[in-house]
């Protein structure tokens, strides 16, 4: 019978950890801002049918970097989540602040027991309010935290450098064509500050668009939607091109969690 | 582990384990209790006095569907509710309006939704038209105990079909027979004459408008003969609700829409009491 070695509960965890953020950053990353009339989901996916956004109910959207069959597994839980509460209490008691919670709890157990592998993704959950005011982003870290975000959020591999383009470029009250326009710049930036150019078909957007009548305000943009935001001109409001830019223009992000 | 995880405020395993995408497969294993078909009722003697709603009519026209329904509730004699919703949206293509124990019906209604709706979150993409009406044919079945004690829910399904490109009526009955209507169908205590009304004037070459005033002729003549049919109200400004679905999926009739129908058939019937008269040969 071999005896086990000692592992100190601070090594342990940050080896849980260290594990959990490797299997995140092979992943692309994905970027969530707000826009005036809502907030939009960009991402950089190959593939047509596995998605990274995806709609809970009717003003929340959920996206995910990292492992697909552990976010897909979260994903299916929320909807159930969110299906179970608004079938048993009404459709305005489901909140993007007690699913986030409910994630958060989730994410936590496994991370900390010792019984389980941690699970490799990084969440954003978002919910579109009656006015940007009401607007709400949270960000769920593999390790179950949770971070409330104002404006832009990105997760995934290179989410860091991505965030603070985004912090310096993102302003309240942007068009959508805007919004999509910063994120895929922010997204085509390389890790050693080169660009390379994402085509419209590679790109995964989806919105919670609050002026949509219907009661479920997620959509996905795809094809000739997607195609004529992206050619659309940049109002003369549009973001400076600068890379060296600073001083961060309205809203910033929040509390950002340093991974160092 | 398993067995503490409701305290943590962990997701319960149910939530995460993959397999179904039917909401009401998940409720089945997760919390029964609020599946409606595993209610029983206590043995009682004679029909249970609740609020029950009557007729819904659907006609097809070349490119969609119409579905109506009056809006009277009854009770025994007594009428319930004057202005009670019995067709509702079941998802962007399709409609369900409901006859029989309102208070059930609703509830059917709302758990046939979410079926449809978790299922399109779920899988990313819409359940076929037959598979709708299949799924409702379940629920209904399961309400068969309840109906055996009076309690009966009848719906008429009515939906754009986007793979075949037209409007689809199926029709059931109390223990979840499910069959497809060419042309027209009803349902409800008034269903017999609104059917002979609809047999009269329906054709195969109706336009939207022409369909849209011939489910209120229908109801009109079944408000004519059934006690338990409302016809439209126009001191209240209580019209029948009559929905369209085609192509560019679900749409309800305004009120102000509606008043115009109304009002329009109102008028020949001042003139013409039974209403348009058909060809003897």
């Amino acid at each position: 019978m071999s005896t086990p070695f000692y592992v100190s509960p601070q090594q342990a965890m940050a080896d849980r950890a260290e594990y959990a953020r490797k299997g995140i950053a092979r992943g692309r990353s994905l970027v969530v801002l707000q826009y005036a009339d809502g907030i939009v989901f960009v991402g950089e996916n190959p593939s047509r049918a596995l998605h990274k956004f995806s709609e809970i109910y009717d003003r929340i959207g959920f996206a995910a970097a990292g492992k697909y069959n552990e976010y897909e597994n979260l994903r299916i839980g929320g909807v159930r989540y969110a299906d179970l509460r608004g079938y048993t209490y009404d459709r305005d008691d489901v909140t993007a602040r007690g699913l986030a919670n409910v994630y958060a709890q989730t994410l936590g157990t496994i991370f900390s027991s010792a019984g389980e592998k941690p699970y490799e993704v990084e969440l954003v959950v978002a919910e579109v309010g009656a006015t940007p005011d009401g607007d709400q982003i949270y960000r769920l870290p593999h390790d179950g935290s949770i971070v409330d975000e104002h404006g832009s959020v990105a997760v995934g591999g290179s989410s860091e450098q991505i965030s603070s383009y985004l912090d310096q470029r993102h302003r309240e009250g942007m068009t959508l064509a805007e919004a999509l326009k910063l994120a895929v710049q922010a997204l085509s930036r390389d890790t050693n500050g080169g660009e390379r150019e994402i085509p419209a078909e590679r790109l995964e957007v989806a919105v919670l668009d609050r002026t949509r009548p219907q009661q479920r305000k997620f959509s996905r943009i795809v094809g000739a939607r997607l195609a004529r935001l992206l050619s659309e001109e940049g109002a003369p409001t549009a973001p400076s091109d600068t890379p060296d830019d600073e001083g961060p223009k309205g809203a910033g992000s929040a509390t950002t969690e340093d991974d160092a | 582990m398993e067995a503490n995880t409701r305290d943590t405020g962990r997701l319960p395993a149910a939530f995460l384990t993959p397999g179904s995408s039917s909401f009401m497969d998940f409720l089945g294993d997760h919390s029964p209790d609020l599946l409606p078909g595993k209610r029983s009722l206590p043995p009682l003697q004679g029909a249970v006095e609740a609020p029950h709603g009557t007729t819904i009519v659907a006609v097809t026209f070349p490119g969609g569907v119409v579905l109506a329904g009056d809006r009277r509730a009854t009770m025994g004699n007594m009428i319930a509710q004057r202005d009670i919703e019995k067709v509702f949206p079941a998802d962007e293509y399709s409609a369900v309006g409901i006859a029989g124990t309102a208070g059930l019906a609703v509830e059917m209604v709302k758990l046939f939704q979410l079926e449809l709706e978790h299922f399109e979150k779920v899988e990313g993409a819409q359940l076929s038209l037959e598979g709708k009406a299949n799924r409702l044919s379940t629920m209904i079945r399961s309400n068969l105990a309840m109906a055996m004690q009076g309690l009966a829910v009848v719906p008429v399904f009515a939906g754009y079909d986007v793979d075949r490109g037209k409007g689809r009526i199926f029709s059931y009955d109390v223990t979840g027979g499910r069959s497809e209507e060419t042309g027209y169908a009803s349902t409800g205590s008034g269903s017999v004459f609104a059917r002979g009304a609809m047999k009269k004037l329906y054709r195969d070459d109706l336009t939207q408008e022409q369909a849209t005033t011939l489910v209120v002729q229908a109801l009109y003549d079944a408000a004519d003969e059934d006690s338990a049919t409302g016809g439209p109200d126009v001191a209240r400004k209580i019209y029948p609700i009559v929905t369209v679905i085609t192509e560019d999926g679900f749409r309800r009739l305004s009120d102000d829409e509606m008043a115009a129908i109304a009002r329009a058939v109102l008028e020949h019937r001042l003139e013409q009491p039974d209403g348009p008269r058909a060809a003897l040969l």
